[in-house]
Formats: structure tokens, sequence, C-alpha cells
């Protein structure tokens, strides 16, 4: 990614700044209560929780920064943060 | 009016007023403040009156003023705000802004002093607080060329290797408030110096665009130095477009310097702004007494001619600097910087920096020829000249 003149950018460029190295702690889905409300991936405020399949969310690592939003906010618990091991 | 080139008597405010209305501006924005009134007064009259097709915005406060122009420049227009003192300040935030967004808006800063305690009389201490903004800086002798910086500073500004914004620093009722004659372009030579501002982006609903992004340390200072590299480029483009004006209207005072008999002056006067003129008076009468002195004058303090200056006065046995600004805690601004500019040269000269004419108090021949005995008695790094020791209170 280049700079442009003051730092111009175009629609969809910050999907080529990835932000998942800012993160401390990453979610895990346990897949155990999930009840497919959706609400972990409404309130993404990255908007990189994807649904894989019928109650199966995941989290796109290169973009999630660790928030712990879907953590905090799921109904049944079944989001864990762990700490990240590098 | 505008059909043939005229010689008119002007007050300075209304001169720069004109010069804008013959650049076409899109938006104005300005918060009126003492001294630059007249100015923003005089633009909106010619908006209210059909003479300048502008958007001429109306806002609560100078931050908003320059907001406003940033907005607008974002978008493509041509926009210019005018302020001083205070109302200069209070801008300051936005001015690294469109620096660092690369909008080229044209400022009139007109020079006051600023509080506390509170003035309303010139010195120059206001605009040089913006040092270090990315603003291009040129600073006006006398109201004609307060009148061609403009016309100047629009093409210096949009040319596509600057896109910087320019400030106009011109002293506040010195030349704001008084009559000149001035030559005023006709509309047709303006146009055919200054086309119409090419945006290499702009903001449209058509393609949508981020301006003023959030930068990592990754990126932060490459953008800085790209900032920096315009500066430098600013410097040929001020030259090129001092010559061009020169070509087209037949006037020329200066590009990034200016210079008056310094050839083989030994003793060399530096200064900026309407001071200048004083300075060259008082060269001129001491040339007549047999005494080798000459005057420099900054036109350009932000790219600084650092080159160029070394060039021009490294022949003298004394350098005198008169300013009116302080960098307290230091010593003057400009002094500070041609000090600078000597260091690690050969052949430097004796120099002395001066403070004067703070707050609006006049810069007299006997202020400059104190300062002259003093300078050649002994260097002086920052000495305020007319102190008034009666004045000031034991602590």
């Amino acid at each position: 990614m280049k700079i442009t003149l003051g730092g111009v950018a175009a629609p969809g460029s910050s999907r080529l700044n990835k932000t998942g190295g800012w993160r401390v702690f990453y979610p895990e889905f346990l897949h155990i209560r999930c009840t497919d409300c959706g609400l972990c991936q409404k309130l993404c405020p990255e908007g990189c929780i994807f649904k894989a399949d019928k109650k199966n969310f995941y989290a796109d690592l290169e973009y999630c920064k660790g928030c712990g939003i879907c953590a905090e906010e799921c109904p049944v618990h079944d989001i864990e943060m762990r700490p990240e091991v590098r | 009016m505008d059909q043939v080139r005229k010689t008119v008597v002007l007050e300075g405010s209304r001169g720069v007023a004109e010069a804008v209305r013959l650049c076409r501006p899109n938006v104005i924005a300005a918060y009126p403040i003492t001294p630059q009134t007249h100015i923003v007064e005089n633009l909106s009259q010619m908006v209210a009156d059909g003479l300048l097709k502008a958007e001429n915005i109306r806002v609560e406060s100078e931050h908003s003023a320059a907001s406003a122009v940033l907005g607008a420049s974002a978008a493509g227009a041509r926009a210019y705000t005018a302020t001083t003192s205070q109302g200069f300040l209070l801008m300051l935030e936005v001015l690294y802004n469109m620096a660092g967004l690369r909008l080229p808006v044209v400022l009139t800063a007109v020079n006051r002093g600023i509080s506390a305690p509170l003035t309303i009389h010139n010195d120059i201490q206001d605009s040089l607080a913006a040092r270090d903004t990315g603003f291009v800086q040129l600073y006006a002798e006398d109201n004609q060329e307060a009148l061609d910086m403009h016309i100047q500073a629009f093409k210096i500004a949009e040319d596509h290797r600057v896109l910087l914004p320019v400030l106009i620093g011109m002293d506040g009722f010195i030349l704001t408030h008084s009559f000149e004659p001035v030559s005023l372009p006709t509309q047709e030579e303006v146009d055919e110096f200054l086309p119409p501002y090419k945006p290499v982006f702009y903001l449209t609903p058509k393609a949508p665009l981020t301006m003023g992004t959030k930068t990592d340390p990754e990126f932060y200072t490459e953008a800085r130095y790209m900032l920096h590299k315009a500066q430098q480029n600013a410097r040929q483009v001020i030259v090129e477009v001092a010559q061009e004006f020169k070509e087209k209207f037949g006037r020329f005072s200066g590009d990034l310097i200016d210079t008056y008999l310094t050839e083989d002056a030994e003793i060399i006067f530096v200064s900026m702004g309407s001071l200048v003129s004083n300075l060259r008076a008082i060269a001129q009468e001491l040339r007549q007494e047999g005494k080798k002195v000459g005057v420099l004058k900054i036109r350009a303090f932000r790219p600084f001619p650092f080159e160029e200056i070394v060039r021009a006065i490294s022949g003298a046995k004394i350098v005198i600097v008169m300013e009116k600004d302080i960098s307290l805690g230091a010593t003057g601004v400009l002094a500070q910087e041609i000090r600078a500019a000597f260091y690690g040269k050969a052949n430097v000269p004796r120099l002395s920096g001066f403070v004067v004419g703070l707050g609006g108090r006049d810069v007299t021949r006997e202020t400059v020829l104190k300062g002259l005995r003093l300078a050649q008695e002994s260097d002086h790094l920052c000495t305020f000249l007319d102190l008034n020791p009666e004045l000031l209170e034991e602590v």
C-alpha cells in the first residue's frame, strides 16, 4: 500500500490495513451452547465475524483486534477470550 | 472596471480584496477581527453586489472559518480566508490539517500582536506561531506587493508539485489601513496567469474518498516526509511564479528573498514585512554618508531560503536582524533561522538580533540607528531596542 497525496484513501481500502496484530486476546468460539442468535456478528465493531454454517460463527483473525465485545455480549457465554500466544 | 489595467489609490485591505476577487475564489469563509475586518467586509460586499461569484460562508469563529475553507478546498473549490492574532491562533489546529491534507487554501494573515496583554496593534508574533504547520509563508512589504502576492499565492499553492496552503503575512494597520497607489491587473490578465484549480483528489458523492485517514507508525513518517518534500519543491515554484508574474505584469519584488544595495555592503539589515521599507530608507540615507549599508528582505519565511540568504549576505561584516517577534526564552525567530543558515559556512559575518516594534510600537529612524550603533560595538544575541526601564516594575 502506497501513501497517496494527503493520505487520501479510496473506499474499501481499510481491508488493506490488517489490524489483527493489535490483538492481545483472541475470541474462542466454543460451539457448545450457540443458539444461532447472531449477536456476536451484529455487534462486532470490526465487522470481521462471519457465519460458516448454522450455529457456526468464526472471527477473521487477520482483522479481529480482540476487543472482546462478542464474548461479553454472547447471551449463552459460548465465546471466551483467550490470551494470544506469539 | 477590469477591462483596462489601472493605477488606483486603495486602502491595503481593499487592494487585497480586489486581488482575491480577481482570483475567482469559489468559497470564502472568515470571521471579522481587527485589523483584518476591511478585507472580508470588502469581499462580502463584492459577493452581495454580484461582482464576485463565490459562496461567502458566515461562521461563528475562526476555527469554523478555517474548517469551512478546509472542507471547501477538499471538495475541489478554490478557497480563501483571512484572520489575525487571536483568531489566527484559534485557527491553528485546522491549519496543520490543511497542510497535511494538501489543500491549497490561501490565507491572509494580517499581522497583529498576541495576548496577553491584549493588543490590537502590529507585530508578527501571530503568524510565526504557524511556523511548523506546513503552510508556505510569504510576507509583504507594501500594499502593491500584498496585492501581487495573493495572485501568486493561489498559483504557488495549487501547483501540483506543492499543493500546500499559503499564508500571506501583511502588517496590520501599517499596510491594511493605509492608502497607497496600486496597479490593479485586469481580469483577463489574471485569468491567463491563474487557470482554474485542478485538484488531484476531491470529495464528491460520485466517487467517495476518505480524507484525513488515521495512520499507524509505519506510515506517519512517510506522510510527514512528503509534506517536507512539498515545502522543498515550493522553493523552485515560488521563484518560477515570481518570474512568470514579472513577465505578465511587469513587477518583481523578489522571490524567496529580495536585496537592496547588498552587493558591496559591509553592514546588512535583515527583516520581513513593512519594516523592510523603513530599512531601505535608512540604508539609502547612510549610503549618502558614504557608509556601505544594504538590506535583505526575507519574502518567503517557509520554505526558508537558507542558501539564498547565505549567498546574499555572507560578504558583509555585520548582519543586523530587526524583527517584530520574540521566541520567548530563546531569541527572535528570524535571528535563529539566519544563525542556523550560517552554521558550518565559511566567511560568517558578525550577527546581532534586535527585537523591535512589538505591539505596534513605532520603529523609528532613531531605533534603527541605535541598533546599528550597538551592533558595531558588540554582538547581540537578542536585545530589545527602545525598552523603557521606567516602566519596568522591580520584582
